[in-house]
């Protein structure tokens, strides 16, 4: 009842907050704008280089297509005479075609002043062999047109796992692992601080003294705790509408940008999802029935609930007794909680390398064990877990949020009532098997 | 007053470590008394009072309340505590944090939001209501928490310093809301370093250093206890011969305080002065104040630490 009354007002202390109406409504725009922007940036920062090309084959003349990054001019000077200018810093880089056997294999040189980077390399590569490549189909004589017809792509795949025949996707799996994974990761580290910042302002106030003359300690420990996932649920309530909102309205946008190029759009029509005009209700149809791909989007937002919360009770109250524990001193509070970001920080890497290879040992371990567990195994859901392995995660992480709990209320219980004086970790480890 | 027994404190032991910060302190509070617990810093006050407002638990001993052992669960509802080192949530609002406080202590909100307008009336405070706890000064915010301290009507108050940071006017408002709380039946212990007030409004003090109890009683009594028969005589006109069988203290032409034996009586010196036909304007005999006494006491006690008396 006492806990209730806690709970409410750190409830809406915090969603009263003019910052809470911010961080939510910016959140997602910043990630956005994140998101977006490095692209862009990462396209953008590729300064364009400069490459001449000196061809005594005669075979490459004109032929070479500059693109956004990369310039090819042609020159008809001497060798040595570019190698000076290149050293002199006139262009990027120098390509020598020396006059060569067509049906042999090669080396062309590549003088540069500094690393080319793949980008450069592997368009040049691409243009270079494709174009050797058409001279020795017409040396062949091999229709061209019917060489390029002949040699496309016919096969793709369809990935069917496990004995309900599910169709999968694993690009998608990955996309929804990422992001589930990282919000996870983001989440925990931002209201777990909320707790510890509370529970120290609480103590370094002194008020912490009067409110437990009235209710037990672990009653506002848990009031507390309670009260910022409930915030934390608001948040990820509000984010789900918005983004539902912001898929209906840029996923068609997002499907045309698509389609423009061919490449792309022949692979997605060949896994049926989209193929022009057809392609946007189809995609729309399968978020509207929360399916993209075999990926139930209802039972990974119940995952991703139950993953949060649990993390989050695990996480919170780890950061309250850390919080219980700190004086005045700042410095104190950070080397703390650092003890604590670590596992957060270690799951995060465990979840990278488990997307990548969701069975593997590491995967298997980081999403069972549960200070891990609440990140690597939201990310490896949409790949369709074990059973087996589920549950014993679930089983694993309520117990583990029920012990951590019951020792951070130990710990709490004294740290709030400890003015002035440095704390050490022996002394906390006495508390632990200290009698209420 | 009458001598029911409120609040029990029997042998009652704690230690942190091997730190013993309360070590077999026992005695009784009367209802209606208002009691004072003395004490140098680190005397174990502190631990005393949050084992009788239940936020540790003794090692061993026990703690009656109305003859019944405290609850440390259901028995907070009844107790009213002060800590000396408190604190408000700075961001919430007056009357908004009178009611969480109060609600915490188990009223529902009508019954809350009744009393909280009541108290905040009565201390003068009404225009207080809306502002932010933050833009109080220390007096207004010690005002604020004695209200959030009596809302639920406890039948025990523990006031820790509960002047420190007031103005005399409002001292005063406070100090006379104590009074009227205890008349109408609040026991209530109140812990002080400062002596004229233990003096000026407690009935009974216990004094604890070192985690032992070193005296209780009443204010008269330890007064009592502690006389050094020290009296002093004012006469109308010029003393002739000054008597030679007590020690004298200090004396001019019209004044003499002198000092007695134990089992010496006073009025030998009396008897000495009418004899010489010297009308008495004035005789008194001079107790000695708590605070002589305590520094006495405190400092016979061995690594004692200073007293303060500010």
């Amino acid at each position: 009842m006492k806990t209730a009354i806690i709970l409410k007002r750190e409830y809406l202390s915090r969603v009263k907050k003019r910052s809470f109406i911010l961080t939510t409504l910016l959140l997602p725009i910043l990630f956005i704008v994140f998101i977006f922007g490095t692209t862009y940036l990462a396209t953008k920062s590729t300064r364009e280089k400069n490459v001449i090309v000196l061809d005594e084959s005669g075979m490459f003349n004109q032929k070479l297509n500059s693109t956004k990054t990369v310039m090819f001019q042609y020159s008809q000077e001497s060798l040595e005479q570019l190698k000076q200018n290149l050293y002199n810093d006139s262009f990027t880089a120098l390509l020598y075609i020396p006059k060569f056997e067509i049906d042999q294999k090669q080396q062309f040189q590549i003088f540069s002043n500094e690393n080319l980077g793949t980008e450069v390399q592997s368009n040049l590569n691409k243009q270079i062999n494709d174009i050797v490549r058409n001279e020795r189909i017409k040396i062949a004589g091999i229709d061209a047109e019917k060489y390029k017809e002949s040699s496309a792509d016919m096969i793709s795949f369809v990935n069917t796992v496990g004995k309900d025949q599910k169709t999968s996707n694993s690009e998608i799996a990955s996309i929804v692992g990422t992001v589930s994974g990282f919000l996870l990761y983001f989440f925990l580290l931002l209201y777990g601080a909320s707790v510890m910042r509370s529970v120290m302002e609480e103590k370094t106030n002194r008020i912490a003294e009067i409110i437990v003359s009235s209710v037990k300690p672990y009653q506002l420990m848990l009031g507390k705790i309670i009260g910022v996932a409930l915030v934390g649920l608001t948040q990820v309530a509000i984010w789900v509408v918005f983004i539902i909102l912001l898929g209906a309205i840029a996923m068609p946008m997002l499907k045309g940008g698509m389609a423009i190029d061919p490449d792309q759009a022949q692979a997605l029509a060949s896994q049926g999802m989209a193929g022009g005009e057809g392609g946007v209700p189809e995609i729309l149809k399968q978020v509207m029935s929360g399916n993209i791909q075999g990926i139930n989007l209802l039972s990974t937002l119940g995952w991703f609930i139950f993953f949060f919360l649990g993390g989050y009770f695990l996480y919170a109250a780890l950061f309250a007794a850390v919080g219980s524990l700190v004086n005045e001193d700042q410095q104190d509070a950070q080397q703390f909680s650092t003890i604590i970001t670590m596992p957060i920080i270690f799951s995060f890497l465990i979840m990278t390398a488990a997307l990548k290879d969701p069975q593997s040992g590491l995967a298997v371990f980081g999403s069972i064990f549960p200070l891990t567990s609440p990140i690597v195994m939201m990310a490896r859901i949409p790949f369709d877990v074990p059973t087996s392995q589920l549950i014993l995660s679930v089983v694993c992480l309520i117990v583990g949020f029920i012990l951590t709990t019951l020792l951070a209320a130990k710990i709490y219980r004294t740290g709030i009532l400890m003015y002035g004086k440095k704390i050490t970790i022996k002394e906390v480890g006495k508390w632990l098997f200290q009698k209420s | 007053m009458d001598k029911e027994i409120f609040l029990s404190i029997r042998d009652l032991k704690k230690s942190f470590g091997t730190h013993k910060a309360v070590d077999g302190i026992s005695f009784d509070i009367y209802k209606g008394n208002i009691f004072g617990l003395l004490g140098p810093n680190g005397a174990g006050k502190s631990t005393l009072l949050r084992m009788i407002t239940g936020i540790f638990h003794q090692d061993s001993g026990d703690i009656l309340m109305d003859g019944q052992p405290f609850d440390g669960l259901k028995d907070t509802d009844l107790i009213g505590y002060m800590p000396e080192e408190r604190g408000l949530y700075k961001k919430m609002r007056v009357g908004e944090h009178i009611l969480y406080l109060a609600r915490l202590k188990g009223l529902d909100s009508d019954e809350a939001r009744k009393r909280a307008k009541y108290w905040i009336e009565r201390l003068q405070m009404s225009s207080w209501w809306d502002k932010k706890v933050e833009d109080l000064s220390k007096g207004m915010s010690q005002k604020l928490q004695f209200v959030a301290t009596v809302i639920h009507e406890p039948k025990l108050l523990i006031l820790d310093e509960p002047f420190s940071g007031l103005d005399p006017v409002n001292a005063n408002v406070i100090k006379d809301e104590i009074f009227r709380l205890a008349k109408e039946g609040t026991t209530i212990i109140f812990s002080t370093h400062r002596m004229e007030q233990v003096e000026e409004i407690c009935d009974n003090i216990v004094l604890v250093n070192l985690g032992k109890k070193l005296l209780d009683g009443s204010v008269d009594d330890v007064r009592q206890q502690f006389k050094e028969h020290v009296y002093s005589v004012k006469v109308q006109n010029k003393i002739e011969t000054y008597p030679e069988f007590v020690t004298v203290l200090q004396k001019d032409d019209y004044n003499i305080k002198f000092q007695t034996t134990e089992d010496e009586e006073p009025n030998r010196v009396l008897s000495h002065l009418i004899s010489e036909h010297n009308p008495i304007l004035k005789f008194q005999e001079h107790l000695p104040s708590l605070n002589e006494i305590f520094i006495k006491i405190v400092d016979a006690t061995p690594t004692a630490r200073p007293f303060q008396t500010v």
